[in-house]
């Protein structure tokens, strides 16, 4: 098939993986396009400062992340940004993307490294007070909230260290969490605890948010009574974890009970001609190497994957001509 | 320092400048963090797109960007960046935190139709 919107290899997701996926299909004279649905680099771009990149020794992840997309546009890789992904059709020997603007493209393979995005608390009055009391970023808004009282949901090792490093700022710091214990190394979970300006509310969550032109109070449900108290405070940092891009995937391919996508060692995945790589997978430990590595893999599988094919239809086109 | 491809405002008398020369512009002022950067590039990605707006960016912590941080705009903000709208030199639009292409692109084509 061979249509001005057909690729050898479709690539979703413009992280590490997906990049370095671009660069090994482009660099090998696939025809490879990358979607992409945020800003290319994925969650690399967020990282101020990369020093434990072998062979790099300081670089922030912006400018690493456009190094590669250069790298990967220089060997001929298409890359197509911040669009929607609407329709996907994984089974077949030809796989199909609809974005939401109406525009079809098309592959004989394809690669899956949506990555993966931080954790919303989904909760009444969050979208209205992003930006006017809701942050997810410490470093970037804790200075708004010097001298006032603020609440940080969490209880993972995010949650517990920008909650000390909100003191710097913050009067007060409350930590709320759905569960009796902490999911933190220990010299965390101590240094929060010790801290005279962080108190607790445990096995507890926000349920909604409330405020004027910005956040007031907060419902906060204790989950073991069910009781609701309404509390009041400046400003909510919200770090509770990460969840893969996998939506649009649901009932396409096989997905464990968390959402990530389950992969054999050549990083294939249970549908023919279709690979996935990077942060979205199914596996322990996320870290640009490691995305890089399945982004490679998953590159080099997928080109096997069309060279037997191609060889095998070999014959085919010979009778033919 | 930040690091985009986006035409950088270094000063206030900059700022002036490219407001009295350009009918549309889109100014974010923030710092190269996770809230601001998703942001900057959004504005690359669409700079072709929307040729009738000058797209520029603003480093927060410069104290030139008083120019942004005091505008009653954004009065309130408590997030970066704050994304200003500006229409012949008048602010028609101000947002704060991260934004998606859809929220952009909604302000872009709503205040700076061609």
């Amino acid at each position: 098939m061979e249509t001005i919107n057909h690729y050898d290899v479709i690539v979703i997701g413009a992280g590490p993986a997906g990049l370095t996926a671009g660069i090994y299909l482009s660099r090998a004279r696939l025809k490879t396009l990358i979607l992409n649905e945020g800003a290319v680099g994925g969650q690399t771009v967020l990282t101020h400062e990369i020093a434990n990149y072998p062979g790099v020794e300081n670089i922030s992840g912006y400018q690493f992340a456009n190094i590669m997309k250069k790298q990967a546009k220089t060997f001929g890789c298409v890359i197509k940004s911040n669009i929607d992904i609407e329709h996907i059709v994984l089974d077949g020997d030809v796989k199909k993307v609809t974005l939401s603007d109406g525009s079809i493209f098309t592959s004989d393979s394809i690669i899956l490294s949506p990555g993966g995005r931080s954790r919303t608390l989904d909760v009444n009055g969050e979208g209205k007070f992003k930006g006017r009391g809701i942050s997810y970023c410490a470093t970037c808004d804790g200075d708004f909230f010097t001298d006032k009282e603020i609440v940080v949901v969490g209880g993972g090792n995010s949650a517990l260290e920008e909650a000390v490093s909100l003191t710097k700022y913050a009067r007060k710091v409350t930590i709320v969490h759905q569960f009796d214990h902490f999911q933190s190394f220990e010299h965390a979970i101590e240094e929060a605890r010790n801290h005279p300006k962080i108190s607790f509310i445990m096995e507890s969550s926000i349920s909604a948010f409330y405020g004027d032109e910005n956040l007031e109070s907060v419902d906060i449900v204790n989950l073991k009574t069910n009781e609701t108290t309404t509390f009041k405070t400046d400003g909510v940092f919200i770090f509770i974890g990460y969840v893969p891009n996998t939506e649009f995937l649901k009932d396409k391919i096989e997905l464990n009970q968390w959402g990530e996508i389950v992969v054999k060692q050549d990083m294939s995945t249970n549908i023919e001609g279709v690979y996935a790589a990077g942060d979205s997978n199914a596996k322990r430990f996320r870290q640009i190497t490691t995305a890089v590595a399945d982004g490679t893999i998953a590159a080099l599988a997928a080109s096997n994957y069309l060279h037997e094919r191609k060889s095998v239809k070999q014959p085919e086109k010979e009778v033919q001509v | 320092m930040l690091y985009t491809n986006l035409k950088h405002i270094e000063s206030a008398d900059e700022h002036a400048k490219i407001l009295s020369e350009n009918e549309n512009v889109m100014v974010i002022c923030g710092r190269m963090g996770p809230m601001c950067i998703p942001v900057y590039g959004i504005a690359e990605e669409i700079e072709d797109e929307y040729k009738n707006v000058k797209f520029c960016d603003m480093e927060f912590d410069n104290p030139e960007s008083n120019v942004i941080r005091q505008l009653p705009e954004v009065r309130g903000f408590m997030g970066i960046p704050f994304t200003i709208y500006y229409k012949n030199g008048k602010v028609v639009k101000a947002t704060s935190s991260i934004q998606t292409k859809a929220q952009v692109t909604a302000i872009l084509d709503a205040e700076f139709k061609a």
